[in-house]
Order: structure tokens, then sequence, then C-alpha cells
């Protein structure tokens, strides 16, 4: 404490402090990063570079052809216009009738409104495990096994509570005096949500619309519980196929995994802002 | 004021008058935008989950009709299969050990990134890059990573003069790689925190260090306190993830070596879709969810002794 009263030695070991910090988060960095570059290194090699010692870096020569050759042992490109499919759907559903609850649960005045909002707020808690079951033999007496039913049609009757409750608390924002004028105007309630909270709500909408495609384009458990034919496969479906059936051609697999990966990475590197926004929100306030 | 109280008295008795199913033009329209989440819950959840609870009771392979067995599939559980202990025991093993590691994890590089570091945003993407990725993608490059003969773990180690284990195929280390492995993904815990750490007012630390309180101190007696509403919730949320692993360890081991990853998931997804033992796997699902529940309740519980509430007033 005596040290840190002189303002001297205090800015001295300011600055040793923040460089302490720079080096730590750069190692950290350095350790986050390290899996995706030992994968598309990978993924770029021989199978005799692959276990090299020491670890090559760099492969040489550099195999491009891992990638066609990955993407085609397996009908990939049919896997990935599946997925896209389902993904497009899904967020068409979910946002469509999440923005709907939600606009009821922040703008509008009705008996009832706070036990509802609570019971959206506790399937939250709900596992999915079990309602796993009881769903997969409801949707077998449907005849909707082994198609994308099961894993859309949920998603236009409200989607994940999650996503109403983020929307709700972005619509909650937004002042109700212009619900009021707009009203006064002459415009229905419903012209209220359309053409005056979904226009100001673009960044939450982004949020939800990035956070459900990140969900659904790498959901693994729920297409390999409903999807058996292999023409039907999403991505995961394929890549889980591909290690089953490859095993030991690791460099195949890896580009498999790079492929799949980038439009994740992708969605997110343009959305980072709503996607930061909105793990904040929610995660923040609880 | 008279007539303000008037108003409102006279609105509230107006709603109460009206009997509940004489709904007025907003309340239609509300019930109308939330009849497909209402339709929606009662379909794909409430239901099933009854159901569920109803098969948990059944004797039920798919091909046959379900027979009705009381509690025998709980009793089954309890004394007759070792291995729901053993899912038990892996699952819990794994989300104690995981959980807190990941809090611990990311409260400290939020710390690092709340010291006003130059290039905030840019550190912030890469740390919460991993986080965007999941499931088998993920798995395939962890499988690379941790292979005991050419995987990077182990290059890493040798480069230490350490020789690493066969990570997955060991029952002592197979539980530690998957902890390892959610480590990895540990950035968006670690955005909650920095916003969290972003909300603590600056006049509390003026304060202590006025007092003379250094680092250290200020750390446990303000930053934690003020934080731990959010370290609180995000427990409860990893807690809950958590206890229902399943991609990670279908897709590495299988639930091997002997049984020693068999995460509850994993064994009910095999009981279920692989036995087609139907009214056990429900009955497990059940057990699964109260275990969950219990946990749920022991933290929230355990949470009046270290979550501090702003503006909440504690009394002696």
């Amino acid at each position: 404490m005596v040290v840190r009263s002189i303002s001297g030695s205090q800015s001295r070991y300011r600055t040793f402090k923040i460089s302490i910090i720079y080096v730590v988060l750069a190692v950290g960095m350095v350790i986050v990063i390290l899996p995706f570059l030992w994968m598309v290194s990978t993924s770029l090699k021989t199978p005799a570079d692959i276990f090299k010692i020491p670890t090559v870096w760099f492969p040489n020569p550099i195999v491009w052809e891992n990638y066609p050759n990955a993407m085609t042992i397996l009908p990939f490109g049919r896997f990935i216009l599946n997925t896209a499919k389902i993904t497009g759907l899904a967020v068409v559903g979910a946002t469509f009738s999440g923005s709907l609850a939600a606009f009821a649960f922040a703008r509008l005045r009705w008996r009832g409104r706070n036990f509802m909002f609570v019971l959206v707020l506790s399937t939250l808690m709900l596992p999915f495990q079990v309602i796993m079951i009881p769903q997969f033999i409801l949707f077998r007496e449907l005849e909707w096994l082994d198609t994308y039913l099961p894993l859309v049609v949920p998603a236009f009757f409200g989607g994940s509570a999650f996503n109403i409750f983020l929307l709700r608390q972005y619509f909650m924002t937004i002042s109700p005096e212009l619900d009021d004028a707009a009203i006064i105007d002459g415009c229905s309630r419903f012209g209220v949500y359309w053409r005056i909270i979904l226009p100001l709500s673009k960044a939450a909408l982004m949020t939800v619309v990035i956070f459900i495609v990140q969900n659904r384009w790498q959901s693994f458990l729920v297409p390999l519980i409903y999807l058996f034919d292999q023409k039907k496969y999403t991505l995961a479906l394929g890549l889980r196929l591909f290690q089953d059936q490859y095993t030991t051609e690791w460099e195949l697999m890896m580009a498999a995994a790079t492929v799949s990966m980038i439009p994740v990475l992708l969605v997110f590197y343009y959305g980072q802002r709503y996607f930061i926004q909105g793990v904040v929100f929610t995660g923040v306030k609880g | 004021m008279a007539t303000l109280q008037d108003h409102i008295a006279a609105t509230s008795a107006r709603t109460e008058q009206r009997p509940w199913y004489h709904l007025n033009g907003e309340e239609r329209l509300a019930w109308l935008l939330v009849l497909p989440w209402i339709i929606g819950f009662v379909a794909f959840q409430l239901g099933p989950m009854l159901a569920s609870l109803g098969l948990s009771l059944t004797e039920w392979r798919m091909f046959t009709p379900p027979k009705f067995i009381g509690l025998s599939n709980y009793a089954e559980m309890i004394s007759g299969d070792p291995l729901v202990f053993q899912a038990f025991k892996v699952t819990t093993i794994y989300s104690v050990t995981s959980v807190p590691l990941r809090i611990a994890l990311g409260v400290l590089v939020a710390l690092l990134l709340n010291a006003s570091v130059r290039g905030l945003a840019f550190i912030r993407t890469v740390y919460y890059l991993p986080a965007t990725v999941s499931g088998v993608a993920v798995a395939m490059v962890w499988l690379l990573i941790l292979n005991g003969d050419f995987g990077l773990l182990n290059r890493a180690l040798s480069l230490l003069g350490l020789e690493g284990p066969y990570w997955l195929t060991d029952t002592r280390t197979v539980l530690a790689s998957f902890v390892l492995m959610s480590l990895w993904s540990v950035g968006a815990g670690i955005i909650i925190y920095l916003a969290g750490l972003q909300g603590v007012p600056n006049e509390l630390y003026e304060a202590a260090e006025v007092d003379g309180a250094g680092d250290w101190v200020m750390f446990w007696k303000i930053t934690i306190p003020m934080i731990s509403p959010v370290l609180f919730f995000q427990f409860v949320i990893g807690m809950i993830d958590a206890l229902q692993e399943f991609a990670g360890p279908f897709i590495m081991t299988q639930g091997g070596p002997g049984n020693a990853s068999l995460f509850v998931m994993l064994y009910l997804f095999r009981q279920g879709f692989e036995f087609f033992q139907m009214g056990y796997a429900s009955a497990l699902a059940w057990v699964l969810f109260v275990y969950i529940m219990l946990m749920t309740l022991f933290i929230i519980r355990s949470s009046a002794v270290w979550v501090y509430y702003e503006g909440e007033v504690k009394g002696n």
C-alpha cells in the first residue's frame, strides 16, 4: 500500500499490471484459436503429415482436393440444402409466431397476461428429455416420422420461450406513446405490431434469427431421432455418418467439419453486434 | 388525487364486473396472438409431459401394446439396474466440475477484459468464437485433439516433457476430457460477466480505495457480491444444460470405456431409441427431470447465503 501511494511507482505498477493482463489474454486467445487452426491445417494435409512429429502446421503440399473429396464421398451438398431448408422454415415460423406472442405480452392489456407469461417462462425449465419420447410417439401416430415436419412444425407454434422472452423485453423498451399516436391516427392494434413495433425491433429480430440459425444448423439430437433416410439427412447427421464410416480419414473429416462451421461463423461475424446484445440482454437480467 | 383513485377504482370494477369469458377487443386480439403458442404448448409440451408420466408406469416396447406395471420401472432403476446409478454418477461429476470451472474461467477472463484493455471488441469476439460452433463438428475436432497418439493436446504436453494419456479411452481421464472440452466454449459466459462487471458502479471501488482496500479485497468484497446475481443465474442455467449433455459423449465415446462416460441422456437415448424400451426410458426421463429440479432448488436455496441483490433489505 505504501508503494502504491507514491504516484510514480503507482503508474509503473499499473503498466506492469496491464502488460501482465495483455500477456495472459493473448495466451488465452491462442489456446482458443488453436483448435480452429488445427482443424483447418489438418483438412489440408496428406495423411502422412497428420501423424508427423514435430507437428506440421503449414501443410506442404497443400492438399486442396481434400475438400471436393470430402464433399463428394457423401452427398454433402444435399445435406447442406436440407439443413438450410429446415433452418429457414424454423426461422420464419419461430420469429413470426414468437413476435406475435411477445407483442401480446408487451403491449396489450388482458386478464391472464401475467399468468400466461409465467407459464411461457416456466417452459424454459422444461428439459427436452421428458417430452422426447411421447413427442416421438405423437409424431409417429401422425405419420410424421422421417419427414421434416417434427423439426419444423413446432417452430410455427411459438418456437422457444427464450425468443418470446427476448422479444418481449425488447418491445417493452419502445415508447408506448408511439402506439397511442398510431391508434389515434386510425391504425389498428395489429397495425401497431406490423407497422411500428416490428420495424423498430429489427435489432432484436436479428438477434433471434441468429440464435435460431446457430441452434438449428447444428442441432443433432432431434434430427437423429426423426430422420432415417440418408437423402433427408441434415449436415450434423451427415457429419456423424462420415465420422462413423471414415474414422481414420482425419483430413477428410476435418474438411467436412470446416465446411459445416463456415456458415455459422459467417453469421456470427456479420451479426456479432446483435449476438452479443442478445446474450447480454437475456443473460444478465435473468 | 381523489379523481384519479376513483378512476382506477371504476376501471378495475368494470373489469371485475365483466365475466371472465366476456372479452373486449384488445383481449380477444391478445388471446388470438398467443393462441399459436398455447396450442404448441399443449400439443408438444404439456401433453407429451403428462403422457410421459403415464408411460413411465408401463412396459412398452413399441411393437406390442403398453402394459401397466405400476412403479416397477422405478423400482428396477433403483435396485436392478446398476447402469442408472453409474449414469447419474458420471453426469453429476461432470456437471459439478465443469460448471463451476466454466464460471471461474469466464469471470477471470471478463475481469482481465474489464481492466480497460484496448481492442476489447476484437478480443471478446475471439473468445466468443468457440461458443458459436457446437455439436458434431466440434466433437470431431476434439476427437482429433484428444487423440492419444497424435492429438494436439498430447503434442503440447510432450513439448513440456510430459507423456499425455489416451484421453478418451482411459477411464480415469475420459470425464476430464469432456470437462476440458466444455471449457473451450466459455465465451458466452465471458460476455455476460463482462456486462455484469461494467454495471458495478465505480464509486464503490473509489470509496474502497480511499479506505485502503487492495485489489484482492475489492474483488471479494465488491466485485463478487455485485455480480453474484449474474453468477447465480449462469450457475442454474449451466447446471440444467450440463446435466443434459448428449452430443459429445454420443459421438466421441458412446459412453465408454466401460461406461465411464455413460451420461444419463446417452443411456436414456439408448433405452428409448435403440432398445425401444419406451416405458423404462420415460421413467428415466422423469427421474432425470426431478433430479435437475432438485439440483436447481438446492442452488436457489443456497443462493440466499451468497447472492446479493441490490435494494434488498436484509433484516436480522
